[in-house]
């Protein structure tokens, strides 16, 4: 099976949409002549064109509503924000226009309207650019969000979103878009709402969406190797809609869970984990919902710092062995 | 850039009655304008009845005053134009055609609202009449007005969005950023100000800075603009049409500003006259500029109606106000399992795709 990048991955799918649906198009900040600002959407302008591949100007309120307003219409507006920390300056649009708009019209209206990006810390950039609203979204009903970890993933899932009739963002990572994983040539589509078991193992469960899929899958290695205890790893990939039955079932498997989420701790994806957890399997539990997030501060500047700050495969050993 | 075309400037400003899509008006039709102007202020001011009776929560604001601006510019509009308006949004939807019965119901939050209860006032929502609402946040649908003329254009549509505003609006980022795009990608959106002087309490020479007037900052994005009297119910769809065509034929957008008023508060709730305006203003208004006696006079003048006609076309537009009002007292609440419907597109419609995860969390 080919290796290919999560990047590719993701460029793979907003082509073979566009050429499946002719009401796909993509718009964003240098997406189309600049052939995007971390390369996702390389050579789609020069392939199709004016009307298919749009640069916008600096105007993410703007240019994230026109999208919107479009969806209402029919159109399949995939729109790329360069980061989505960027997104708080298109928050009304996203949250009240995209996210309520099908409430408020009583089933009335739909937006089927993709919003990308990357929603990362890690890479130097300070607090403005390293957020990583998921929870924020997830928190919106109307608003669908997924994470993918890996570039299988990140294809499958962008394509259904793509379909799907209603607004989906998808939140990606800097640090991932040059890693490689296996995708295979033939079409296939990941349904937003099913998570996926990265790594079989029957001691404990690590829990975990997004670029800390990857932190606990390293965790899971030392683990094995140091203490010989094998950790299940469950790749939430969707966390609105949520694949519950899945985190029931590793939870009954290993009856101890470390949460592991790049998300501050204080209400982030983890912390409504852990209260499903203890609402539906109190029984299942042999110790405390363990959580490894980002250390609670904004995002730190300084490399040797803000290394530590988010999930470390050393901070997700260290909480797994209090409860094993 | 296109500007003021010849036929524009053809027109006598004096007499917008002489302009082409005012000439082309039967009686019927002028009646027609009057009926809509009327059906949107008694359906108002049952409206206020039922709010100060307390069967109605949250905001109510009237568009009272303001009727000739939605009824002038939508009476123009054709199978691909479309309009989105703000929270002030009754007079729009009556304007496109949405029924009385489901506007009353939707206010007083019954299943049989044009929304099923879950909007209200502010939102109401008719896509088949190209109706997108009724949007509760000052400025956020002008986006959204730019999007509904990107998506005409990408699918080759001639065709236009009005997208309104209230004066304080114009101040919102987002309306600017729309503008610029509007201007930068050639796209058929008229973005209507409805101009009353007021946002909420606030006049307009302490919240807006201007050379002249709000449309004129339209100039600064290369966009033709243009202001219109908006008492006179020929002039605005003259206007409107200059706009229309500028859409349809080169697909380019204009800013059209309506000079306006509105006689009750921003919402019923405010100061009003108490604060921020003198009763005599309003009452100047309501006597000399008052877009309905105007056109009612000038239908009498013209011929076209009696008093006694008028009286009777307002009597029968009392009677299906006091109707729909019935009809949305009669009315049932929402089930409470409706809470969970309309969120999500896909659970609605049983898709493979909504079934999938869980959708909704808590009890």
């Amino acid at each position: 099976m080919p290796q290919i990048t999560y990047r590719k991955a993701i460029n793979d799918a907003l082509a073979e949409e566009i050429i499946r649906d002719e009401n796909v198009v993509i718009i964003g900040e240098e997406v189309a002549r600049y052939n995007g600002a971390y390369k996702v959407t390389e050579g789609l302008w020069e392939r199709f064109g004016d009307k298919r591949v749009v640069d916008t100007p600096i105007s993410e309120a703007g240019f994230i509503g026109m999208g919107v307003g479009a969806s209402m219409l029919g159109i399949r507006p995939v729109m790329e924000l360069m980061f989505w920390s960027f997104a708080y300056v298109a928050w009304d649009q996203i949250i009240n226009n995209a996210g309520q708009v099908r409430y408020m019209s009583g089933g009335r209206i739909h937006c089927p309207i993709v919003i990308r990006g990357p929603a990362n810390g890690g890479t130097g950039v300070g607090a403005t650019h390293s957020h990583t609203p998921e929870n924020f979204i997830a928190n919106t009903p109307g608003l669908k969000v997924v994470c993918p970890a890996t570039a299988y993933d990140a294809k499958g899932l962008m394509k259904a979103a793509i379909r799907d009739n209603d607004p989906v963002c998808v939140m990606e990572n800097t640090l991932l878009y040059g890693e490689t994983w296996e995708v295979p040539d033939e079409e296939y589509v990941i349904p937003l709402g099913v998570a996926d078991i990265k790594r079989e193992g029957t001691d404990i469960s690590f829990i975990a969406h997004g670029r800390a899929v990857i932190t606990a899958l390293k965790a899971a290695e030392i683990l094995a190797a140091e203490h010989g205890i094998q950790a299940e790893v469950l790749d939430l990939r969707s966390i609105r809609p949520l694949d519950e039955e899945a985190i029931l079932r590793t939870v009954a498997k290993t009856h101890r869970v470390v949460l592991v989420d790049e998300n501050k701790p204080f209400c982030g994806v983890s912390a409504q984990i852990a209260a499903m957890i203890q609402e539906q399997a109190f029984d299942d539990l042999d110790a405390p919902v363990q959580r490894v997030c980002s250390l609670d501060a904004p995002a730190i500047y300084s490399p040797a710092l803000e290394k530590i700050q988010l999930p470390t495969p050393e901070r997700v050993v260290y909480k797994a062995l209090q409860i094993l | 850039m296109i500007s003021v075309t010849e036929e524009e400037v053809a027109i006598d400003p004096a007499d917008y009655a002489q302009a082409k899509i005012n000439k082309s008006l039967s009686s019927k039709d002028k009646i027609g304008l009057l009926r809509e102007m009327l059906r949107i202020r008694r359906f108002e001011q049952v409206s206020l009845k039922l709010y100060n009776q307390g069967v109605m929560a949250g905001f109510l604001h009237l568009y009272i005053g303001q009727e000739a601006v939605a009824v002038g510019t939508i009476s123009i509009m054709g199978d691909n134009d479309h309009v989105i308006t703000a929270y002030r949004d009754h007079g729009h939807a009556l304007a496109v055609g949405m029924g009385m019965n489901e506007c009353m119901a939707e206010q007083l939050g019954k299943a049989t609202g044009c929304s099923r209860g879950k909007g209200g006032s502010m939102h109401f929502f008719d896509p088949d009449k190209n109706f997108w609402g009724g949007h509760g946040i000052v400025g956020g649908q002008t986006p959204l007005g730019l999007g509904l003329a990107y998506g005409l254009k990408y699918k080759g549509l001639k065709g236009s969005c009005f997208c309104y505003m209230g004066d304080g609006a114009v101040n919102q980022g987002a309306y600017h950023e729309s503008l610029n795009i509007a201007a930068l990608w050639k796209l058929p959106v008229v973005y209507v100000i409805e101009n009353n002087k007021y946002s909420m309490g606030t006049t307009i020479d302490r919240s807006s800075a201007m050379r002249n007037c709000l449309a004129e900052r339209a100039d600064g994005y290369g966009i033709v603009w243009d202001i219109a009297n908006g008492e006179d119910l020929y002039e605005v769809r003259a206007k409107a049409q200059n706009a229309l065509e500028r859409a349809h034929k080169h697909s380019l957008p204009t800013v059209l500003e309506i000079d306006t008023y509105r006689y009750y508060g921003h919402s019923v709730s405010d100061a009003n006259a108490k604060k921020y305006r003198s009763p005599e203003e309003i009452e100047r208004h309501k006597a000399h500029h008052d877009p309905i006696h105007l056109w009612q006079k000038r239908l009498v003048d013209e011929g076209v109606m009696t008093d006694e006609e008028i009286e009777k076309l307002d009597e029968s537009i009392k009677n299906e106000v006091n109707a729909a009002a019935q009809f949305a007292l009669d009315s049932e609440f929402p089930a409470p399992e409706t809470i969970f419907e309309d969120v999500y597109w896909e659970v609605d419609n049983n898709t493979a795709a909504g079934s999938t995860g869980r959708h909704f969390f808590g009890d």
